[in-house]
């Protein structure tokens, strides 16, 4: 494909669908660059930003030879663009909290790794041109801002709410501004926006909006939070739910996510064939182990509980 | 290059291990043109007779060279499975050997009766080692006997050229006495093997497998080889590339299964396959024909919506 064609937008009608299901090939990184608490990494990785759709997955191997992690490292894929003579570049935003996520921010350009992706269920994009809210959390707002896009493609108004924990760890809220009508800001100590959590400001960012469909990313509290502020407002809600995953490939039924089925049944789902992205009223959440998602590491040592309810 | 293992034919001799396959569909996009008939045999992941819904998380976590899972052998229980994925398997043109563990012998014996009849089973793998067995509450065939008797129940149900696999411990105090009880209870090779019991941080029951276990199991196909050389053995364990499979040939083993290697990187059991079929050593009886070729960077075709025991998640507009 030629190296300045824009990514097709998946859905569109009268364009050709593009290739499905996920590549594993090597990647190289192209450039690296340090944002606040963030590495954020462009990467080429042949095959899979042809493919990808907001939030899609990747899943990298990480460590070299002789301190291999056996697990894999999943990354959201943040923004696919054409680079000059390379095709299509992927970024991710790396959050260096532990061993892989370490060794993945100190990467330089011209490094290779294996990568697979793109993984999992993206967000499903509504049918009409309907009011929609956004909500992210620390990197976890990266698939946010290409479906920011898709949505404004589809003439659906999006507003924004990103948070984190504190300024550093606030991702690209010049770039919020620009994707969204309206953008709510807040962080856990107040630096900038709003002081507080995240899940706090949603129910009347939905009812100003009058939202029909609330889109989220961040902890699995926040998911939570926000899938019951739809849920009160009327509104549906597609939450991308992180739990640890090993394969990330759907091969090791090692990332249980309690749901119930359309029937009403209880059922376990695999975070990363039948997730990462969710309908909010699916999860159990009540069963869903939310000391889950506490992430080790020196960054990590927030006032308050885990899971954004700092 | 084809095998013949418990008196079937494979394309080769390079199986995927029980639970690290998926259901088959996760696997196939990275397998490669011929999807999952690359493999000498897809197994299943452990069915039980009932549904299982698994364990609680984390259910799988890095240790030093290898991971521990605990995953309490989800699975959709024997019915669902014969209902909806084996047809699948087989009309993908996998050669499907189905795993399993019963809590009883007579939960076995039902078991190998509702599989007898079910067309496409190419062979059965007793788990007769599930490291976390007393959990997942299965049999735990610690000692020989146990094990005899359950493929002895399994057997007795099973028609003619139906042949079942004993899958043993790495353990080397008891691997050779385990091969011998099954291989006169009637099995037709032993799986050598599985994980090893270990346990999670937190003190539950797991399994060690990956590199760490490596080592053990080579030296355990290569005992058992030695004391009854008439019994075929399927070597598994930290068999990551085509060199690791040699080695387990070498040793003795008929076959390998690729286990953990491919929770680290789905294309590396087609890899193998690959890489042994361009070995003149290994592909002494090799049918050129059936030589797949896969390409791993190749686009896999993969179905997230078909998955049974999945979550239907449709698009927000589908509210009934
Ligand atoms: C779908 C998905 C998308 C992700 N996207 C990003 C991203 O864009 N940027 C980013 O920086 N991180 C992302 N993560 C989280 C990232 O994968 C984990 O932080 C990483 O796996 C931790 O690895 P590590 O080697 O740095 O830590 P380790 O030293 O391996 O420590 C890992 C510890 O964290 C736990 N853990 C591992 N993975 C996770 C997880 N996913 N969630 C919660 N706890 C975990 C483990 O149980 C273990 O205790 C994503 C996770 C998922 C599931
Ligand atoms: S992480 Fe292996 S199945 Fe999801």
């Amino acid at each position: 494909m030629s190296p300045t064609a824009p990514v097709p937008p998946a859905t569109q009608p009268g364009r050709q669908s593009p290739p499905q299901g996920p590549v594993h090939t090597t990647a190289e990184v192209l450039a690296t660059k340090r944002v606040g608490a963030y590495q954020h990494l462009t990467l080429l990785a042949p095959g899979v930003a042809e493919r990808f759709r907001p939030g899609t997955f990747l899943a990298a191997s990480v460590g070299t030879l002789g301190d291999h992690l056996l697990g894999r490292r999943a990354l959201w894929i943040h923004q696919v663009r054409p680079v000059g003579g390379h095709g299509l570049a992927l970024q991710v935003v790396v959050e260096p909290v532990g061993r892989g996520t370490g060794w993945l921010a100190g990467l330089r350009p011209g490094a290779r790794l294996p990568v697979t992706g793109p993984l999992g269920r993206p967000f499903a994009l509504p049918k009409e041109p309907v009011a929609t809210v956004l909500v992210g959390e620390g990197y976890a707002a990266a698939p946010l801002f290409p479906l920011a896009e898709r949505l404004r493609e589809r003439g659906c108004a999006v507003s924004l709410v990103v948070g984190a924990a504190d300024e550093p760890r606030l991702l690209s809220a010049l770039e919020a501004r620009r994707s969204a009508r309206s953008v709510v800001v807040v962080t856990g100590d107040g630096s900038v926006g709003v002081r507080g959590r995240v899940g706090d400001v949603v129910p009347e960012t939905l009812r100003r909006a009058g939202a029909e469909v609330v889109y989220a990313a961040g902890p699995a509290a926040t998911l939570h939070a926000v899938a019951l502020a739809a849920e009160e407002h009327g509104a549906w809600s597609q939450v991308a739910l992180e739990q640890p995953l090993t394969c990330a490939t759907g091969l090791c039924h090692g990332c249980p996510v309690p749901v119930v089925g359309e029937d009403g049944v209880a059922r376990t789902a695999r975070a990363c064939v039948d997730g990462p992205v969710l309908r909010g009223d699916r999860v159990r959440w009540d069963d869903l182990d939310l000391d889950l998602d506490r992430r080790p590491g020196p960054d990590r040592d927030l006032p308050g509980p885990v899971g954004g309810a700092w | 290059m084809s095998t013949s293992l418990g008196g079937i034919t494979l394309a080769g001799p390079v199986m995927v291990a029980a639970g690290c396959g998926g259901t088959g569909r996760e696997l196939a996009g990275y397998s490669g043109p011929a999807g999952l008939s690359a493999y000498g045999a897809f197994v299943t992941r452990t069915l039980t007779r009932d549904p299982r819904p698994g364990g609680p998380a984390p259910r799988l976590l890095e240790s030093p060279a290898g991971l521990l899972h605990a995953t309490g052998l989800p699975n959709p229980g024997l019915d669902l499975f014969l209902a909806t994925e084996l047809p699948w398997l087989v009309q993908q043109g996998a050669r499907v050997v189905v795993s399993v563990a019963g809590r009883s012998l007579g939960e076995y014996a039902e078991i190998a009766r509702r599989l007898a009849s079910a067309p496409g089973v190419a062979a059965i793998e007793v788990n007769l080692s599930a490291p976390d067995a007393v959990v997942a509450g299965v049999l735990d065939a610690r000692e020989p006997f146990h094990a005899g008797g359950a493929i002895a129940a399994v057997l007795r149900e099973l028609p003619r050229g139906l042949p079942v696999l004993a899958k043993l411990r790495p353990d080397l105090q008891r691997v050779v006495e385990t091969a011998r009880v099954a291989r006169d209870s009637g099995a037709a090779a032993v799986v050598v093997g599985n994980a090893l019991p270990a346990a999670m941080p937190d003190g539950r029951p797991a399994g060690l497998s990956g590199p760490a276990i490596g080592p053990l199991a080579l030296r355990c196909v290569t005992e058992v080889r030695a004391a009854l050389p008439g019994l075929q053995v399927v070597g598994a364990g930290d068999i990551a590339t085509a060199a690791d499979a040699r080695a387990h040939l070498r040793a003795g083993a008929t076959a390998v299964q690729v286990g953990s290697a491919l929770l680290h990187d789905p294309t590396a059991a087609a890899r193998i396959v690959r890489e042994l079929a361009d070995d003149p050593a290994v592909a002494a009886t090799s049918d050129p024909s059936s030589d797949p070729t896969p390409d791993p960077t190749s686009d896999p075709t993969y179905d997230p919506t078909s998955d049974p025991t999945s979550d239907p998640t449709p698009a927000p507009g589908d509210r009934p």
